[in-house]
């Protein structure tokens, strides 16, 4: 039963008028803020003038990406339970921004992450290495997104080998999908700056929880509100039982026979939570949303409106998971996609069948395909403003003029960097279309955790961090989580590898680096500081009275 | 810019000696008591809360697969109380912010802004 293949033109037609639609408006949106922007805190942080619950969504739909709707709704439909992990550590990690380091970062910082880091640093040197691994995060979340989007885009339009619409086949879809995802985040940010790209995120955010909403309650009620007795058929139907409902179908397997690989996989599990617990505070895109507020007190509450909407969300993803494990069932899924992305889209299909024949199906497939359209657009958006600011605030106006680039030259720059970050990644993420690039989402977290939220942590809290110490840490971090990826089973030595069998320098035995590069980076940053002797207490205290009491901070735009 | 301060609009610019001067306050030093005496034990409980249910997931399966009632079992009440105890600690935080922390925040903001009360 392969579902989607069976989908009918009219079917494909009411999925591409929907995705046109949102298109529309979100350009609407995005001409609109064009108009209302005129400086550099209008296009790095739009104004300022953000309320918390405008904020909060925009938090959420940066941070509810293809990989946390399709992927873990795939991963609970397929594997079950262990998919549900990835959720609470997504979302515990917002306790970490929450209690130490929004409102610091809001009072202390104008634009980017490196603002707070380069505080009471020598500028040049820190501003750079922040600029560095603010990229480098960037970047490898934009590929795997991209990557994802083009194959999901063919698969939404239910595009199959042998098959064509509106004269593509399958791979001509996946590139012409990276292709629309590209060149649309490159309009959001280069025509709209921060303020088009917040209140597209807000418009996006309310279209993928919609969907989610409406297809969980859906689900729900074909089982009378009855969790208990959907679980049981998701299990049953997955060939598993009871296992299929408690952790270590994929994540921490016990190998028979294999004490030592069973020891690694467990010890690869703490490491992938840590990295998602410790992550998310240090990733640059989540960061600068905080830039967007009036004040601290704002940020706060916009955190908490972001944790209200992310959990709700994470909730809903687990009843699509498993109601598709359930409903529609693992070899349906597989048959579609192996790694289960395109699970809540075939449930949303199945489930409107039921209701009301192949035109309900339809419909609600269409409007899944949106929301999932949605996901991908709204984070995508938000990584490519993350690094053009940074570009063009911390590399260009600050290390290479030293700080003495007009408001205009950085709005200029920062444009120019939108348009030559989204460019690249459309040209690598077609390169990189057929290798196996899901381990990208990881590695992100896994180098924001390393090497930037230490280094935020000590720059706001600890007296004699200094200069040496910023960059060790960063570098060391950065260095640490990427080596350590190149030297593990996801990049080589295996055949679902991305450099395949052949090749083979996998000598970590831990896909995820976290467990050893977190430790590193906080090691680097430390041994750095202690071996250089500058210190500056004055600058200590001037950041951290600005961080705890807000004088001296940036304000809301005046128009 | 020596204007008469007024609460109107943005307020007057400050110096980064006026900000370091009131690091040695004792209105300050409370301040951050009162902050750090939520923060650091709240921020210790809830990563030693977590890191026991990736340990308890990875080492424990047998606990975590005990059945509870239906076909619910502890590995997905656990994981809906991190969910309920993230939502708890948020909203806890931001009442203690409220209460012990904001109003002495805006206090030190102020009268490193516009001097101290008299001087308004």
């Amino acid at each position: 039963m392969n579902l989607l293949a069976h989908q009918t033109e009219t079917g494909r037609t009411l999925t591409l008028v929907l995705f046109t639609l949102m298109v529309a408006a979100t350009v609407m949106i995005t001409l609109w803020a064009r108009n209302h922007t005129r400086d550099a805190t209008d296009f790095h942080s739009g104004g300022r003038g953000f309320k918390s619950w405008q904020n909060g969504f925009a938090i959420a739909s940066d941070y509810m990406s293809a990989a946390s709707f399709l992927g873990i709704a795939g991963i609970i439909a397929l594997s079950g339970y262990d998919g549900f992990l990835y959720s609470i550590g997504f979302l515990v990690a917002w306790l970490v921004a929450l209690l130490l380091v929004a409102e610091s970062l809001r009072n202390s910082g104008r634009f980017t992450m490196a603002d707070v880091l380069s505080f009471r640093m020598r500028q040049r040197p820190v501003r750079t290495a922040a600029a560095v691994s603010t990229l480098s995060v960037s970047v490898f979340y934009l590929l795997a997104q991209m990557v994802g989007a083009g194959a999901l885009i063919a698969l939404l339009l239910g595009i199959k080998e042998g098959d064509t619409f509106l004269g593509m086949d399958a791979a001509a879809a996946g590139n012409v999908g990276i292709v629309v995802v590209g060149l649309l985040m490159i309009v959001y940010v280069a025509l709209g700056g921060m303020k088009g790209t917040t209140w597209v995120q807000i418009f996006q955010a309310v279209v993928l929880l919609g969907g989610a909403a409406l297809l969980a309650l859906l689900v729900l009620t074909e089982y009378g509100f009855n969790v208990s007795n959907l679980l049981g058929d998701a299990a049953e139907a997955s060939g598993i039982d009871a296992g299929f409902l408690q952790p270590g179908q994929i994540y921490g397997v016990e190998v028979a026979g294999d004490p030592l690989q069973t020891m690694w996989n467990k010890l690869d599990l703490i490491s992938l939570g840590l990295a998602l617990v410790l992550g998310t505070a240090g990733l640059p895109h989540i960061l600068i949303r905080f830039y967007t507020v009036p004040d601290a007190k704002t940020a706060r509450k916009s955190i908490n409106w972001g944790i209200g909407i992310i959990g709700s969300f994470y909730l809903l993803t687990l009843v699509l998971g498993f109601g598709a494990a359930a409903i529609v069932g693992a070899r349906a899924i597989t048959a579609q996609n192996a790694a289960g992305n395109t699970a809540a889209p075939q449930l949303a299909q199945v489930v409107g069948d039921d209701i009301g024949g192949s035109t309900v199906g339809a419909v609600m497939l269409a409007v899944i395909a949106s929301a999932a359209f949605a996901a991908i657009l709204s984070t995508v958006a938000g990584l490519v403003i993350a690094s053009s600011s940074s570009l063009a605030h911390d590399l260009y106006n600050n290390v290479i003029r030293g700080g003495t680039a007009t408001d205009r030259e950085e709005v200029v720059v920062a444009k120019i960097a939108a348009i030559g970050v989204g460019v690249v990644s459309i040209v690598l993420a077609i390169f990189a279309q057929n290798l196996n690039v899901a381990f990208l989402v990881a590695l992100a977290f896994a180098i924001a955790a390393s090497a930037n939220l230490p280094t935020l942590l000590l720059s706001l809290f600890w007296r004699r961090f200094n200069t040496a110490g910023a960059v060790a840490g960063i570098y060391g971090g950065l260095v640490a989580a990427i080596g350590l990826v190149v030297c593990s089973p996801v990049f080589s030595g295996s055949p679902d590898s991305l450099l395949g069998e052949g090749i083979d320098i996998a000598w970590f035995p831990l896909s995820n680096p976290g467990l050893a590069s977190i430790p590193l980076g906080l090691l680097c940053a430390v041994v750095g500081t202690m071996l250089s002797p500058e210190s500056e207490p004055g600058r200590f205290a001037t950041l951290q009275v600005r961080a705890l009491t807000g004088a001296g901070s940036e304000r809301a735009a005046g128009h | 810019m020596a204007t008469i301060p007024t609460r109107e609009g943005p307020p007057p610019a400050v110096t980064d000696d006026d900000l370091a001067a009131m690091h040695d306050d004792p209105r300050f030093i409370e301040l951050k008591r009162r902050l750090f005496r939520f923060v650091v034990p709240a921020t210790i409980g809830f990563l030693a809360w977590y890191l026991l249910y990736v340990i308890l997931s990875g080492y424990a399966r047998g606990f975590m697969g005990a059945v509870l009632f239906g076909n619910v079992n502890v590995a997905l009440v656990f994981g809906l109380l991190q969910f309920a105890s993230t939502f708890g600690i948020a909203w806890a935080y931001s009442r203690h912010t409220a209460r012990n922390v904001d109003p002495r925040a805006t206090e030190l903001h102020d009268e490193i802004h516009y001097g101290s009360e008299d001087a308004r």
